[in-house]
């Protein structure tokens, strides 16, 4: 994930000579095998979330959906994603303006306590809000006199979710403006635009590309977090469950059909994820194509 | 072309302060107060109490299943991910861009979906599991089942970090082994593989990490049997539902901790490749 956009740019031009080629049946050989893997590992499971979903139906499928615990459960992850990714996003660019054009003492610290959450399992990410808001949590006393709920209810889950998906819009910027370097930026201080114009003007167009895909990978992380959600929420059912917690609920139920319906919403939403990084990445190799073609 | 130190570069451009403030204050409220108050608590359940919740048989094989079963995914991943990446960079044939798009399926399918889907496939009357039922192959419910959800959750990691530095990599190389004689196995071997080799190290310890605290992936394969398959995370939980919060608490500090020496295991191996990427 920390890796820049351009996994495909590279592609290599000329033919490749002779002495390097691998011979005809390895390269069969090889793509065949990986092509079963991830036929396997990858297309199967994402084919059998809709062939499943449908397993009641068209009007089961529908049913399912428009369920009102179901209903809710949308809602509720689309307000959750609705408060956190926005913070993240802000939080990200913030992170990423400070350590890709500054440079500090303590910058390497930073950039790992940013990674920090990456290595937290998420149940222990949900935990460590019970730990500090739940009722025997180190503010649980508090809390309680002063009538506020955090854990079990909407707070708690925003909170979790937002820990789980912190790193992702720092780590996707902090890479992408490392590699631009900061001569556009400082040519447009020098010509005596403020901060803001500088910001606005030369830094967000740059950097467009790289914030909606980290956007949009923050999005199906934060619609999707389960872990830490789940030790979080309490599943009250039609009050604090997510739609993976839906999900779960209704699997264990044996609703099989209808567990399947609403996990194909996010399956759909990880497709839309996929064809977003897909489009992103070709925009973004176009633009660096374009960029070289200048400057050469 | 990264910002240099010095102080004209510092001054030169505007928002150090706010943005470095902002920063530290959101670091702060959302991951760094709340992981403190993991370490006030733990030292309030006293050290006595951590260390006999930690060593109890059912803890210790919950580690032993969570560390090992990842162990064995991120190897399975090292391998079929270098694999994929090498297919990917190096040979162009149809549907190479959509097998390229689907490798980050992992990554934006929630785990609970993911989960259940594997676990459906797998079950006795499931697409992939009455062929193995036959074989007497019981992959659901099994310890070899969460192996299979983690390398489904593992295996981008892998190849996000082998295909950029395939793709860098100099045909001039490889030229150069076969003009002297190598066969491509030997070139493979000598050449490419060393070049390779942190960041497969380095996909290899990022799945490693994700894998020990899966849960949502997981937690519907395993079958979750105490001492057989029940895996750390979900004896957290489990501790947490029967309101034993010291108990819980104990089995997360010990995971965390060894989560973060893989940070900083992890930190250091990227950096291994930077380096190496550079010089070659």
């Amino acid at each position: 994930m920390s890796q820049s956009l351009d996994w495909n740019a590279a592609l290599p031009a000329r033919a490749r000579p002779r002495a390097t080629a691998d011979p005809r049946w390895l390269r069969l050989g090889l793509i065949g095998a990986a092509l079963v893997f991830l036929g396997l590992f990858l297309a199967l499971p994402l084919a059998a979330v809709f062939v499943h979903a449908l397993g009641a139906g068209l009007a089961g499928y529908a049913a399912a959906i428009v369920d009102p615990a179901a209903r809710s459960a949308i809602w509720l992850t689309l307000i959750v994603a609705a408060i956190s990714v926005p913070l993240n996003t802000l939080f990200g660019v913030a992170a990423a303006w400070t350590i890709a054009r500054f440079d500090f003492p303590g910058r390497n610290l930073l950039v790992s306590l940013i990674d920090l959450p990456f290595a937290v399992s998420p149940v222990v990410a949900g935990l460590i809000f019970v730990l500090l808001f739940g009722m025997q949590g180190v503010l649980g006393p508090w809390l309680i006199e002063h009538d506020i709920r955090i854990i079990f209810a909407l707070p708690g889950i925003v909170l979790a979710t937002t820990f789980v998906t912190f790193p992702f819009v720092a780590r996707e910027l902090i890479p992408l403006m490392q590699e631009q370097g900061d001569e556009e930026e400082l040519a447009a201080i020098s010509l005596g635009a403020s901060a803001w114009q500088t910001f606005r003007r030369v830094t967000l167009p740059n950097i467009r590309l790289g914030l909606l895909y980290g956007v949009v990978l923050v999005n199906a992380r934060a619609m999707g977090e389960f872990g830490a959600v789940s030790v979080v929420s309490g599943h009250i059912r039609g009050r604090t469950n997510t739609m993976p917690l839906h999900v779960e609920i209704l699997y264990n139920e044996y609703q099989t059909a209808a567990a399947f319906a609403v996990a194909s919403l996010l399956a759909f939403l990880a497709i839309g994820t996929l064809v977003a990084r897909s489009l992103l990445e070709w925009r973004l190799a176009k633009q660096s194509a374009h960029d070289g073609a200048e400057e050469g | 072309m990264r910002a240099m130190p010095g102080s004209r570069r510092r001054s030169a451009l505007p928002g150090f302060g706010p943005a470095l403030g902002f920063t530290l204050f959101y670091l702060s409220l959302i991951v760094l107060i709340p992981l403190a108050a993991l370490g006030v608590k733990t030292a309030s359940f006293g050290w006595d109490a951590l260390w006999t919740t930690v060593t109890s048989p059912r803890v210790l094989a919950s580690y032993r299943i969570s560390f090992g079963t990842a162990f064995a995914a991120a190897c399975t991943n090292a391998v079929l991910g270098l694999l994929v990446a090498w297919v990917l960079v190096r040979y162009r044939f149809p549907g190479r861009a959509l097998a390229d798009a689907l490798v980050d399926l992992p990554f934006a399918l929630p785990t609970a979906v993911a989960g259940i889907t594997l676990t459906t496939l797998l079950a006795k009357n499931g697409w992939v599991g009455r062929y193995l039922e036959p074989l007497g192959i019981q992959v659901a419910f099994t310890p070899l089942g969460i192996s299979v959800a983690l390398v489904f959750i593992g295996l981008p990691f892998v190849v996000r970090s082998v295909q950029p530095v395939l793709e860098d990599l100099e045909v001039e190389l490889e030229e150069a082994a076969a003009i002297l004689g190598a066969n491509r196995w030997q070139t493979f071997r000598r050449v490419l593989f060393p070049a390779l080799t942190p960041a497969v190290l380095t996909g290899f310890a990022l799945a490693f990490a994700r894998g020990v605290g899966e849960y949502g992936s997981v937690v519907f394969i395993s079958g979750n049997m105490p001492m057989k398959t029940e895996i750390a995370p979900l004896l957290i939980v489990t501790r947490l539902e029967q309101y034993d919060y010291a108990g819980a608490t104990a089995i997360a500090v010990a995971m965390l901790v060894v989560s973060l020496l893989m940070l900083v295991a992890i930190n250091g191996l990227q950096s291994w490749s930077r380096t190496r990427q550079r010089a070659v």
